[in-house]
């Protein structure tokens, strides 16, 4: 006890430079904190994007690549499925519910999906949680718009207002359909997904403005006005992908073989929770490059601890005399300066915990509106605490080197420092 | 903050002690470790209990290692170090700590206190170490004890004792030191040039009080210094080179 008294008026003497070691301790658990923050955000991001989905069905690619372009409107597909095909699989009986999903076309820096009013339906996210629309309504009309709640927020479009979708994707430089605008028909409340950050128009719209158009590029003269597409036969020839609910999970596997055997053209068919733990696999080495990261400035932190405390040895050799003196054993000695190493580890680690919720609560609606990345602000669970712990007997360890130096010296002086 | 008891189980003094010699050096021969050239060798020194004994010798003569073997913070190669009857060589490392802790109260020449501790901390650190000399310092009314000893040195005024020690002056601090060395009544007390950082005024003051505390404990005052003007004030003034030898170091032959 009388140690840990004295460890703490001696860091009470030396605030600044404690408080300095404190800071640079509290930042690098922050950090090593942070990361584990964001990467288990980023994962329940992803697993929560979609829920009640048995299958996801796409041109022949990588699971993970279907995985990214169907949900999370990341890269793109290399081919698509048919319109036949497409009705093939929906009249299965294995299928209860199936979605088109039609991409490729953007507007400014927001992907469009075309899609159904099915989507509205059946689209989970969030432990099952059904799409809510903010205002309006799913698709009335030929050209109506559903907008992500981002979308809404970032371009400021109100009910009503007119947009137009670009053909392609990305920002600048794109072919405008600007003969065939959309009007905002509803907003969709925010869900914290890509959904957020998608324009939805229905599949018939995809298809009409592009009737005009052939590879990418829109048919001199052959001009077809919004009116006149209204009467033509607006029956996708393709689409994307789709995502497929099924009548019994235990008939995912059935649909999965029929789907990738599909002789008609190469599909594949896959299940969301699979490919998202193959895509964990894939950007697991790069969590572990960046958790080693974290635990190496923890470890740089701690040493840089240790070597202020080595420096202000050589100033403190009268005060070990002085407590060798009134009795203390080296033993005292060594304990107080591993006492002094805990503490400063201990404060570092509980400022660390309150810099990373301070920065959370700032930061979290910044990260969660440009990267759509929702970081939970909950109380630190056991993994946390077991970090911490670690950085605590982490400090202690480090704390030990000096300590013993003290020690030595303190056998050495006795009670005279010795040069 | 206060602070609290720790060590258990001192080593006694034996019965005898009571008329044996409170300091019994004989046949001992210390070298640091690491220091070649020199190496102290006592043939005989004694101090009697309550005696006031001045040692004095140049720098170098070996005065404050003969501190720290009195102390038993160093062990001798060879000889016998005696403190109130007991070998130190028959003690542990941490019977020697706790022995000292409880039976000798050290002032140095300056630096004496740990500057981030209060005064009155500073003064009740001994008795962190030593269990039975809190309880003879008044256990737990041994802050009032520590007051008493501050108020008797001169350091009285109410703020004093709560003040950080390093915003006290050399000669306030000195006051302090020696509080501390004498609270709880220890048998011996030893001083290593306490006054040779005080001017002239402040020594003499400085040593009233100390003989005056060291008188009332009925303590034994083993005090080094340069200063052979102070003799007079002493029961008896030893030189080191009448008590010790300074030979070449290394193993004793």
């Amino acid at each position: 006890m009388i140690v840990l008294r004295l460890a703490l008026a001696s860091l009470a003497n030396r605030r600044v430079t404690a408080l300095l070691t404190v800071l640079a301790i509290a930042v690098s658990v922050a950090l090593l904190l942070g990361v584990e923050k964001v990467r288990q955000g980023a994962r329940a991001s992803f697993a929560d994007t979609i829920s009640g989905t048995d299958l996801i069905v796409g041109a022949r690619s990588g699971d993970v690549q279907l995985l990214l372009y169907a949900v999370f409107r990341i890269g793109n597909a290399t081919a698509n499925v048919t319109w036949k095909s497409y009705e093939e699989i929906a009249a299965r009986p294995e299928v209860a519910w199936i979605v088109p999903l039609s991409l490729g076309d953007s507007h400014r820096g927001f992907r469009v999906l075309g899609t159904t009013d099915g989507y509205f339906e059946h689209y989970r996210y969030r432990h099952g949680q059904a799409l809510a629309f903010a205002q309006g309504r799913p698709f009335a009309d030929l050209f109506d718009a559903v907008l992500g709640a981002d979308v809404a927020s970032a371009l400021g479009y109100r009910l009503g207002d007119p947009i137009v979708v670009a053909h392609g994707l990305g920002s600048a430089g794109l072919a405008q359909h600007d003969d065939k605008p959309f009007r905002v028909a509803g907003i969709l409340a925010k869900t914290g997904t890509p959904v957020d950050r998608t324009v939805h128009v229905s599949l018939e719209a995809i298809e009409a403005i592009h009737v005009d158009w052939r590879t990418g590029a829109r048919v001199p003269g052959v001009g077809a006005s919004a009116e006149e597409v209204r009467r033509m036969d607006l029956t996708p020839r393709a689409v994307t992908s789709a995502l497929v609910g099924l009548r019994s999970r235990l008939a995912a596997f059935k649909l999965q073989r029929f789907v990738n055997e599909y002789p008609g053209e190469a599909l594949s068919a896959i299940l969301p929770g699979a490919a998202l733990q193959e895509l964990w696999d894939l950007v697991g080495v790069a969590e572990t490059a960046l958790g080693a990261v974290s635990v190496m400035v923890v470890a740089t932190a701690l040493l840089g601890m240790a070597t202020t405390i080595l420096a202000t040895l050589n100033e403190r050799r009268r005060e070990m005399a002085i407590l060798r003196a009134v009795g203390a054993r080296p033993t005292h000695v060594l304990g107080l300066l591993v006492a002094e190493a805990g503490l400063l580890a201990l404060a570092g680690a509980a400022l660390g915990v309150v810099l990373l919720y301070a920065a959370l609560a700032a930061l979290r609606p910044v990260i969660d509106a440009r990267f759509g990345l929702y970081l939970a602000i909950d109380p630190p669970g056991a993994d946390e605490l077991a970090r911490l712990a670690a950085v605590v007997a982490a400090g202690l360890l480090a704390g030990i080197m000096p300590a013993w130096r003290a020690y030595r010296l303190s056998l050495a002086d006795g009670m005279t420092v010795r040069t | 903050m206060s602070l609290a008891v720790a060590a258990p189980d001192v080593p006694a003094v034996p019965a005898a002690a009571a008329t044996a010699p409170a300091v019994a050096v004989a046949g001992v021969r210390f070298a640091w470790p690491g220091h070649a050239g020199f190496a102290l060798e006592i043939e005989r020194f004694e101090v009697a209990p309550g005696e006031r004994l001045l040692l004095t010798g140049p720098s170098g003569s070996g005065k404050s290692t003969l501190l720290g073997l009195l102390c038993g913070i160093i062990l001798p190669a060879r000889g016998r170090v005696e403190v109130l009857g007991t070998d130190f060589a028959t003690l542990s490392g941490a019977a020697r700590d706790r022995f000292r802790a409880a039976h000798l109260g050290v002032i140095f020449q300056m630096f004496n206190l740990l500057p981030y501790l209060s005064v009155l901390d500073n003064v009740l650190l001994p008795l962190s170490f030593a269990p039975e000399r809190r309880a003879e310092a008044g256990g737990a009314a041994a802050a009032a004890e520590a007051r008493r000893l501050l108020a008797r040195l001169g350091l009285e005024a109410d703020g004093v004792a709560r003040q950080h020690a390093a915003r006290l002056s050399v000669g306030q601090q000195q006051r302090v030191a020696a509080a501390r060395a004498l609270i709880g009544a220890p048998a011996i007390v030893v001083a290593d040039e306490p006054t040779s950082a005080l001017d002239r005024g402040t020594q003499q003051a400085f040593l009233d009080l100390l003989f005056a505390e060291v008188a009332r404990a009925g303590a034994s005052l083993v005090m080094v210094s340069h200063d052979v003007t102070l003799g007079r004030r002493f029961d008896r003034v030893v030189g080191m080179d009448e008590v010790a030898r300074v030979a070449p170091g290394g193993p004793a032959p």
